[in-house]
């Protein structure tokens, strides 16, 4: 086979394959959306995670406006310190609230995030003062069945 | 008695016929590396190579590709419908092919479409004498035959895994919108909140990359390395196959348990 020919069926091989590769990474993949760009790191206490993982999304009036980067757990308060990387284009306010949320009954787990009145605007290493943890259902159970029991035995008295 | 001793005899050779091998095999690779300068230097010899191992293969790479995309399809839906979360079948056809199934489907493809002619190719070069004629001659067969080979196949592979994917995903479309009706707009939506270009899909090319380099040494080592006979040639080609499909699968279970575990 003459060389200008091969030349050309190797170029177009390495064009479909590098096209077969931004396909992935636009279309399947979410690189373009929200994922490069400039951020910044907020932490948040919470007594209590439940299922919260590392990369869950961080949503504010349903709209993803970052992810989780890190958890950890702080030995001196014995609460749970999570790190938010929020994009850099959107600005919330210092007394902005965290709250652990779940999609859906059974969904994945998120922080949503509920912007407060203050003037000044959160930094990097800011800490969210006002935290609200993950509701866990078994406790939920565990109430409702004691308070229906005590309910129960209280005539009694 | 004797038996016995005929038996574990046997073994030892067998034991040191194998690590003697796996030595010979490393420092072919080292080798080789050493002589791919003139690979790149001289572009069109692995241009060459990028032709019949690359776009050769790529047919039966797009059309499988398809295929197993359409049966991930069908049968995704199949199972995810019970769950009432058929929606979510963007999730499932993207993930199970960019994270495993397009590195490894596409990997044993290429052993078995392109490694394959590789070896026959050298094996049969170096049973016709060929590749000593090329030493008397002064050209290093391993810089001149081996070495663009090899490269052309580390090369043509993570293309070929990538194209395997997308078509994948277009086939669980295809089934899954077009034929059971899933509603197109959840469909990528979904898919795109779930895989992630870092995590899910350089992960699977980084894969595809090992896979290849993998089965593009096996197969110019057992060509170069095969007992110049009609027989031989016929076992090496046997062992190129074998030893491929086996090494991506453990492979693939290696990578996969260092680059996902514990990890959503």
């Amino acid at each position: 086979m003459r060389r200008t020919t091969l030349d050309l069926w190797v170029g177009f091989f390495v064009i479909i394959g590098m096209a077969a590769l931004i396909f992935l990474a636009f279309k399947v993949g979410n690189l373009g959306a929200s994922n490069g760009g400039e951020t910044y790191v907020v932490n948040g206490q919470f007594d209590n995670i439940g299922g919260l993982k590392v990369r869950a999304p961080v949503k504010s009036a349903g709209v993803v406006v970052g992810r989780v980067k890190e958890i950890r757990f702080d030995p001196k308060t014995y609460r749970a310190v999570v790190s938010l990387s929020l994009d850099a284009s959107y600005q919330f306010p210092r007394d902005t609230i965290a709250t652990i949320l779940t999609s859906g009954l059974l969904g994945e787990q998120y922080v949503g995030l509920e912007p407060g009145g203050d003037e000044a605007m959160l930094q990097t290493g800011d800490a969210l003062q006002i935290t609200q943890s993950a509701v866990v259902l078994e406790k939920l159970i565990g109430q409702f069945m004691f308070d229906k029991a005590a309910e129960g035995s209280a005539p009694a008295n | 008695m004797n038996g016995l001793l005929n038996f574990i005899r046997r073994l030892g050779a067998t034991a040191v016929e194998g690590v003697w091998r796996i030595g010979f095999a490393a420092r072919f690779f080292v080798l080789l590396l050493r002589h791919s300068g003139q690979s790149l230097t001289r572009i069109h010899l692995t241009v060459r190579e990028i032709y019949f191992s690359g776009v050769l293969s790529l047919l039966i790479i797009m059309v499988s590709g398809l295929f197993v995309g359409m049966v991930l399809g069908l049968q995704g839906y199949e199972t995810l419908q019970r769950y009432g979360s058929g929606d979510a079948l963007g999730v499932l056809v993207s993930l199970s092919l960019t994270r495993e199934l397009g590195p490894v489907v596409a990997g044993l493809l290429f052993a078995s479409r392109a490694g394959l002619a590789v070896t026959a190719e050298i094996g049969l070069m170096k049973t016709t004498e060929q590749l000593d004629a090329m030493d008397m001659m002064a050209v290093n067969p391993i810089a001149r035959v081996v070495a663009p080979r090899f490269w052309g196949g580390v090369i043509s592979m993570p293309l070929l895994a990538a194209l395997f994917s997308a078509m994948g995903v277009l086939g669980g479309w295809l089934i899954g919108v077009v034929f059971i009706g899933v509603d197109n707009g959840a469909f990528w939506s979904q898919m795109q909140a779930a895989v992630d270009f870092r995590f899910d899909i350089m992960n699977g090319v980084i894969k595809s990359f090992v896979f290849g380099a993998t089965v593009a040494l096996i197969a110019v080592f057992e060509g170069y390395d095969c007992t110049p006979t009609a027989e031989g040639l016929s076992r090496a080609i046997t062992r190129t196959v074998v030893t491929s499909a086996l090494a991506i699968l453990a492979l693939d279970f290696v990578l996969t348990s260092l680059m996902f575990r514990g990890q959503s």
